[in-house]
């Protein structure tokens, strides 16, 4: 037996509301994040992770309040992000019922941050979110080519608004060294476009580290979630609408997995 | 009420657990020292934070914790709880608690990625563990870890998963009960686990 891949619903909050963005741009309302977690946990979710969506442009504190009601009525394991710059903003998040924090502005800002937090609450803790978006003009290390245009990986922060010109690839495997202990990987070209998840961008990464990698942005079926799990080497599979939306459900997704032969907690 | 403390290094989630007792039934003060007048049916030494910080924060009430351990009452060591009590660990310089003869390695780093998180499967070979009891084997439980331990006695070892090497997933030795998984994060199979550990303090 092994490690089963998890599937793990993701709640972008807004206000205090989940919602749906397209292209990191568009919100929709998706509902209640306390109510949500619960269903979602009951249903067989193996893990959650909350974005606070809005929490780093407005340089506002996450909410604290909806983790720690969360925190006291699900058992299972749930990360938060957005808005994390400091060691206390992440203690906070902890002391209230998160089990890790994923950190993504500030640990491009502050790269120190990473290890800091690492060395208090321990690698476990830490999860590393790249936004990543290609990029066709220069500056890059590793370059990718389809249909003879050339293009590398480019890590964006602030909601994916603001460029980094940091190769993404290059900023994998320092954020492994730092002491991350888990990546989560969007991509900006294929999020909210329910087209599938972008298969380049995780192999490119998960060929070069050897901490978990979370697959994130593009899933619109359970087809994309097995696609994912036979094509790359991607632990988890992170899906938003797909849940909200009620388009498949959690059991649905499991048995079809199942089926398929990937290992997954049923 | 079955009363528990939990110890708190102040480097983490210990609220989820808190929580996870308390639905179970149990009344749970949070701790940083042991104190003689501290009535108490159970302890529980949390899983999050890091080797070298959770072992200064409990050596600096260590005869206190002594005192407690003399008692015989019900210890619940999770995840870096469990790993604190063996002799040393490659995740720190400091020496550990030394109340279970052992070491604490590395995952291998060249067969798995670290850290182990996620759910993986029990296999209970201890199948009168009070821990276990009405706990199917081969259920499902999660972990996030990146270190493991390997005691000398290894007949003291309940259950075991795989992830590149054989991993004790938990541990009984007297009145001291380990899991390197997290039961408080296990979903309805954890809460049966957290369930019972309050039953085994009620004795």
């Amino acid at each position: 037996m092994a490690v089963a891949k998890r599937i793990i619903p993701c709640l972008d909050v807004n206000k205090g509301r989940v919602v749906k963005g397209i292209n990191f741009k568009e919100l929709k309302d998706a509902g209640d994040p306390v109510k949500l977690a619960k269903q979602y946990s009951d249903e067989g979710a193996d893990e959650l992770i909350f974005l606070d969506i809005t929490a780093a442009e407005e340089h506002r504190k996450t909410m604290k309040d909806i983790v720690k009601n969360v925190a006291s009525v699900i058992n299972i394991p749930f990360t938060v992000g957005g808005g994390i710059k400091t060691l206390e903003d992440a203690r906070n998040l902890l002391l209230s019922g998160a089990d890790r924090v994923s950190i993504n502005t500030a640990a491009v800002v502050d790269p120190e941050l990473i290890q800091e937090l690492m060395c208090i609450f321990g690698k476990q803790c830490i999860v590393v979110a790249l936004d990543v978006k290609r990029n066709y003009d220069q500056g890059g290390k590793y370059f990718f080519s389809k249909d003879e245009k050339k293009y590398w990986f480019e890590i964006k922060i602030f909601g994916g608004k603001k460029s980094t010109g940091i190769d993404a690839i290059e900023w994998a495997k320092k954020v492994e060294k730092l002491g991350a202990g888990e990546i989560l990987l969007t991509s900006i070209d294929t999020d909210g476009t329910e087209n599938g998840y972008d298969i380049e961008l995780i192999n490119s990464i998960c060929d070069k580290i050897n901490i978990p990698v979370i697959a994130s942005g593009g899933c619109g079926s359970v087809d994309d979630i097995l696609k994912v799990y036979k094509k790359t080497e991607v632990d988890a599979a992170l899906a938003a609408s797909l849940f909200h939306f009620n388009k498949a459900k959690l059991k649905e997704v499991k048995k079809y997995l199942e089926k398929n032969n990937i290992l997954v907690r049923p | 009420m079955v009363k528990i403390s939990i110890f708190d290094y102040g480097a983490g989630n210990i609220f989820s657990l808190q929580s996870s007792l308390q639905r179970n039934g149990a009344q749970v003060s949070i701790i940083n020292d042991f104190e003689e007048s501290t009535e108490v049916d159970g302890i529980v030494l949390p899983g999050v934070g890091n080797f070298d910080p959770a072992i200064i924060s409990i050596n600096k009430c260590k005869a206190g914790f002594s005192r407690f351990m003399e008692k015989n009452i019900p210890v619940l060591g999770i995840c870096l709880g469990m790993e604190m009590l063996f002799e040393k660990s490659e995740e720190g310089q400091l020496a550990g608690l030394d109340i279970i003869e052992g070491e604490v390695l590395s995952l291998p780093k060249n067969l798995v990625k670290i850290p182990h998180i996620g759910w993986n499967s029990l296999e209970i070979t201890d199948k009168k563990s009070k821990l276990f009891e009405g706990i199917p084997n081969k259920s499902w439980v999660y972990f996030v870890h990146s270190y493991y331990t390997t005691p000398k006695n290894s007949d003291i070892i309940t259950s075991r998963s795989n992830y590149g090497v054989h991993i004790p997933a938990s541990i009984e030795i007297n009145s001291i009960y380990c899991t390197q998984f997290h039961p408080e994060k296990s979903s309805t199979i954890g809460e049966k686990m957290i369930k019972n550990f309050i039953n085994i303090c009620k004795r």
